[in-house]
């Protein structure tokens, strides 16, 4: 075979290639990858949940149903009250970020409830991730939030009212990027 | 108490000045050679057959405490580190058992065959790719450095640890990435106008998941399937890494399964209570991603002792900055008082890590070594008492200031913070 054949010539080959405008220098390949609109609606491709709380999953839980299951699943290294032990502590301190000895506790520091339900949901217990169910999460939000009065003690906490939450520390960050 | 020490530019040496005392060799006289045994006067290496071939190599036994040091919450093992020997090391790449690791919940077990990426979300057609499809795709190679957000964390201590360089220092590395540029897939996915940023998350225990800016992974990011010219290490992202040239280690996403275009970010946890850098104000820098430029001298430092006075010592270490190349590294040995320019390896590559080195004569005095490394940007690395004046002391995260090692009248080394 003729060297010069066995190279593809990009006037052959445009219906292979993605060309877009201004990119004069795209290689040449085939598209490969696989229609996937089935996939995006499926609860395992849509783990995130956004501050406005989109995709938060139904269900709901109270700050008394979430002590109980503090106790059971999160104490161990969380401390009892939630104050801290191997692992962070996850309350109290708020208002403590201009100080001189500052705590970043979930209460003090973070800017979302939405994304405590999202980081419980994907990595907590680290033992045994997802093992939680969606009633189980909302009751522990609500246990946390409940401890510092973010929310108050008989509030149910589900799609619809974590994202109404607002954090002490809402507007503590400034991003730098781009710079 | 500390005594002055000598000024740096009398202390590092032109390569022309090494004579005199350090030359004192003479030629062996020529013996009459008659009936030789080698096997005597030979080392047995080459007087037997060696060992058998390896289908995969190892390091000598005799390196077999050059290994990456673990730092692990024992009532969470997946969750820790392990820092990068560079101390150790030599040359700018960084070999793949030895890159650092920031795992959040252990290394994942994860079958090629059976593991995809997604890309969904403000596209015109999702799309999925399997990992043969994605071997199919033009390939790039990037040599840059990939440096935790949280490395040198124990700088921001109002003591300075003792400890080896790079076990407070090694959670960077720098290897030869090679993948698919992620800017084909979104391509070939078609990039809605609304999207500006892209959430992505991770395959492992922890469902790692971060938002990085579109415009990033349009520029220079890969889809890294190779690490120095193999497939990765399972606990470098195998099968599938996000590697962004010059960006932070979280935001290269290990064991990729997903990348969603969106909006705004998700303020995922590791982008607002973590890798967030609080400042005196009690406000927080979020999303600062480029790491900036940095240096360590590796050797001479902490632990180590220099054995002959006087003596002459190649003092070595490295240089990086995330936003470009590194133009010049600057060395002290006393304690930035004065600076001398040391020599670069070449190539030097942009948000790659650049080794520098410079003869010093040491003659028992005290000196404290330095170095200041400055990029293509202008950035010159800040001491550790200006990066404190602008960002206080609970910062935790993006250290980047000068690394100080003292030497003492007898010397050891020690990790000091001069300011």
């Amino acid at each position: 075979m003729a060297l010069s054949i066995m190279f593809i010539r990009i006037s052959l080959t445009l219906a292979l290639l993605c060309v877009l405008p201004g990119l004069a220098a795209q290689p040449l390949y085939q598209p490969l990858g696989q229609p996937a609109a089935g996939l995006s609606d499926k609860p395992e491709w849509n783990l995130t949940i956004r501050p406005d709380g989109g995709t938060l999953p139904a269900g709901s839980g109270n700050a008394a149903q979430g002590k109980l299951l503090f106790e059971q699943h999160c104490a161990a290294c969380h401390g009892f009250g939630a104050i801290g032990g191997s692992a962070m502590p996850l309350i109290g301190e708020v208002g403590s970020l201009n100080s001189e000895y500052p705590e970043k506790t979930v209460n003090s520091y973070w800017p979302y409830a939405t994304t405590l339900f999202d980081y419980i949901r994907r990595s907590m217990p680290p033992s045994d991730p997802y093992a939680l169910n969606s009633n189980q999460i909302y009751a522990l939000c609500a246990y946390i939030l409940s401890q510092d009065g973010i929310i108050k003690a008989d509030v149910e906490l589900n799609a619809v009212t974590l994202p109404q939450v607002t954090m002490p520390n809402r507007n503590g960050f400034s991003a730098i990027y781009p710079q | 108490m500390k005594k002055a020490p000598l000024e740096s530019r009398r202390q590092f040496l032109h390569y022309t000045a090494l004579s005199g005392a350090f030359a004192g060799f003479s030629l062996p006289s020529l013996a009459a050679q008659t009936a030789i045994d080698y096997r005597e006067i030979l080392p047995q290496s080459m007087t037997s057959a060696g060992g058998d071939f390896s289908n995969y190599g190892q390091p000598s036994p005799y390196e077999s405490k050059i290994i990456r040091w673990i730092s692990a919450n024992p009532d969470m093992p997946g969750n820790g580190v392990s820092w990068s020997p560079l101390h150790e090391l030599q040359g700018t790449m960084t070999p793949n058992g030895l890159h650092y690791e920031r795992h959040h919940n252990g290394v994942p077990d994860i079958d090629p065959a059976t593991h995809i990426l997604l890309v969904d979300g403000l596209v015109d057609k999702p799309l999925s790719f399997t990992i043969d499809a994605l071997k199919r795709y033009p390939m790039q190679s990037r040599i840059c450095f990939i440096e935790c957000g949280g490395n040198s964390n124990s700088s921001w201590h109002s003591r300075p640890i003792e400890t080896a360089a790079a076990y407070a220092h090694g959670l960077v590395s720098n290897a030869e990435w090679t993948g698919v540029p992620v800017k084909y897939l979104l391509q070939e996915a078609g990039i809605r106008n609304e999207a500006k940023w892209v959430v992505a998350e991770a395959a492992d225990a922890a469902s790692l998941n971060v938002s990085i800016p579109l415009a990033k992974l349009l520029d220079d990011a890969i889809l890294a399937l190779y690490q120095n010219g193999e497939r990765l290490r399972p606990e470098n992202g195998y099968p599938l890494r996000l590697v962004l040239p010059g960006w932070e280690g979280i935001t290269n996403v290990k064991w990729l399964r997903q990348l969603r275009l969106t909006e705004s970010p998700a303020m995922t946890r590791d982008e607002t209570a973590r890798y967030t850098d609080l400042m005196p104000d009690g406000s927080a820098r979020q999303f600062s991603f480029e790491m900036a430029a940095k240096s360590l001298i590796t050797s001479p430092s902490h632990g180590m002792s220099l054995p002959d006075n006087p003596g002459i010592y190649q003092l070595t270490g490295l240089a990086w900055s995330g936003r470009g190349k590194i133009t010049r590294v600057q060395v002290s040995a006393d304690g930035g008082e004065s600076w001398v320019d040391a020599e670069l390896q070449q190539p030097v590559l942009s948000k790659a890590f650049t080794r520098f080195s410079l003869p010093w004569q040491w003659q028992g005095q005290y000196a404290v070594l330095q170095s200041r490394a400055t990029d293509d940007t202008g950035y010159v690395q800040p001491s550790r008492e200006e990066l404190i004046a602008k960002r206080g002391r609970h910062g935790y995260y993006h250290f980047n200031a000068i690394i100080s090692w003292e030497v003492s009248e007898d010397g050891t080394l020690y990790h000091v913070y001069p300011d």
